[in-house]
């Protein structure tokens, strides 16, 4: 089950359509650094409204590929995590730290559009 | 039928079992978060059998004896085990998320916990939830 | 000739008296004395100043239909339908404050007074009366623990739903503002209310699309350190979700239980008071509070 990714302007969407195995996860990962490079991005979400699980291996592999990206100069924001979903993963010590999430979609585009114009306006701000 | 087994040798089953034991948790009443819970920590129970023992299996079955009635999930595979099991529930527990064992993560979702693991012979993990 | 004369009568007897033939006396004669009997019974909880909350005629009512339930369950041997009745007449009476030692006090007043008209009865005969109260007694114990159980149980879900109401209750999520929800937490905060809390907090920044929500604990006198990780639990979980979460009047108690046992309170944006936990927000959230007059004075150059 392969994730679809959309590319909007300077952002990439990957929208997350069904419960995913571990190497669903890992390709989606692969897929959205390699993009980040092509397109030049400046931003990502990934958007995980339908997950209803999200584990250890699913939590990791979600952090890194938010530090891969951020090494590749973009920001990635994780949007969409389900209420039921956070309670567990916070039982698990899952906390995705030093990543950032929004509520949805619309959300994570206006969080994009600060943390990159402000980039780009006043580089001192950052 | 009380008892469902599920086989865990690839990672698409450790999405299988967890799938199955959130329709389970459901199908007995269980609240949305609560088949959550279940389903995480099966999704850990099946994560570590792949992990350390390369397959084992998932039994999922129904305590209803009395009110409240209950769900156990019981991992079972025959890999090398655990030789310090003190150390495994101190150790797996990592708020970064890191490739722990996550033992004590499971045992803090579910509202009992049972570990049976010798070196060598495999390890059995049983927890259980009831329906509150 | 005596002697014939018992034998005779005990041979019919003992064809008459199984069991199940006594019973069927025992309800024929029930049922032909109900309007009595109802009454007398009616007359014994007045007596008794049983069911006090209610007035005579409902007394009557309901002692009609105890009694017909009653000889039915007696008739038929099966319980579901006094069970149901008891459940029924529980879900009534327990909102006007009836005891459960009135309910178990007018079903043996009932089990008293049926009792006292077979002995009328059947003084005659004392071997029939033996047999009879022999059918009688099983069934009627087993009719007055299903009403007395039916009772309690209503009454315990009765105070099961009552106190999950004022859980309910006790921890309202509050919208100030467009994103921004408050949660005013007020006395005792136990595991099951601390999770309960949680969920509802959760749910709550999904549906109003909450952005900031400030966590007042004011009113919170005490906090284990159980109770002190959930709340940091809350806290991590509403940032997944998008949400950052502010949290205000913590005691200095409080504060030194936090450091005490160690809680992780880097992760948590603290300010002193309700007001300055609003007003934080709000920066947050982009607002500027401007009085009325300057905005006045603006407009007017």
């Amino acid at each position: 089950m392969q994730v679809p990714i959309l590319k909007q302007g300077a952002y990439l969407i990957a929208s997350i359509q069904s419960a995913l195995s571990d190497a669903d996860l890992m390709q989606l990962r692969d897929a959205l650094v390699a993009k980040v490079s092509t397109f030049r991005s400046r931003g990502v979400i990934v958007d995980v409204t339908v997950l209803d699980v999200m584990d250890s291996f699913a939590s990791r592999t979600l952090r890194d590929l938010v530090h891969m990206i951020q090494l590749r100069g973009a920001t990635t924001v994780i949007v969409g995590i389900q209420p039921e979903v956070a309670f567990a993963m916070v039982q698990l010590g899952l906390t995705l730290e030093g990543v950032a999430t929004a509520l949805d979609l619309e959300e994570g585009l206006a969080y994009l559009d600060l943390k990159t114009i402000k980039k780009v306006s006043n580089p001192r701000d950052g | 039928m009380d008892e469902t087994r599920i086989a865990i040798r690839v990672d698409m089953d450790v999405v299988a079992a967890r799938q199955s034991g959130r329709a389970l948790a459901v199908e007995l009443g269980f609240s949305n978060t609560d088949a959550t819970l279940i389903a995480t920590a099966i999704s850990e129970l099946a994560r570590n059998i792949i992990l350390y023992a390369k397959e084992g299996e998932i039994i999922l079955s129904v305590l209803h004896k009395s009110e409240p009635c209950g769900i156990v999930v019981t991992a079972r595979d025959k890999g090398p085990g655990i030789s310090n099991l003190e150390q495994a529930m101190r150790l797996g527990y990592s708020t970064s998320g890191s490739l722990g064992m996550g033992l004590p993560g499971v045992s803090r979702l579910m509202d009992e916990f049972k570990i049976d693991s010798r070196p060598g012979n495999g390890t059995i993990v049983t927890v259980k939830k009831w329906k509150r | 000739m005596r002697k014939n004369s018992d034998h005779h009568t005990s041979t019919r007897s003992t064809v008459a008296h199984t069991p199940d033939q006594l019973l069927s006396e025992l309800v024929a004669h029930l049922r032909q004395n109900r309007t009595q009997l109802r009454e007398e019974w009616a007359r014994r909880i007045t007596e008794a100043q049983l069911l006090m909350a209610m007035s005579k005629e409902e007394i009557f009512a309901e002692a009609t239909s105890v009694y017909d339930n009653y000889v039915e369950a007696l008739e038929t041997g099966t319980l579901e339908a006094l069970q149901a009745y008891s459940r029924n007449l529980s879900e009534r009476i327990i909102p006007r404050g009836v005891e459960t030692h009135e309910v178990v006090g007018i079903v043996l007043l009932l089990r008293d007074v049926l009792a006292r008209s077979l002995f009328a009865k059947y003084q005659g005969d004392f071997d029939k009366l033996n047999r009879i109260l022999d059918a009688y007694e099983p069934a009627a114990n087993r009719i007055a623990i299903t009403v007395a159980v039916g009772f309690v149980q209503e009454r315990e879900r009765t105070i099961r739903d009552q106190q999950e109401a004022i859980r309910e209750l006790s921890t309202p999520v509050l919208q100030v503002r467009e994103r921004l929800l408050i949660l005013p937490i007020i006395g005792l905060i136990d595991p099951h209310r601390a999770r309960q809390l949680t969920e509802q907090l959760l749910r709550a920044i999904r549906t109003n699309r909450a952005k900031v929500v400030v966590i007042d604990i004011t009113g919170v006198a005490a906090m284990d350190s159980n109770v002190a990780n959930h709340l940091v639990l809350t806290v991590e979980a509403s940032r997944l979700l998008g949400a950052t979460v502010i949290v205000t009047g913590l005691s200095p108690e409080i504060s030194q239980t936090l450091v005490n046992i160690g809680v992780d309170l880097s992760k948590m944006n603290t300010v002193g008071d309700l007001q300055g936990g609003i007003e934080e927000a709000e920066r947050l959230l982009g607002y500027r509070v401007v009085s009325v007059r300057d905005v006045a004075a603006i407009q007017q150059p």
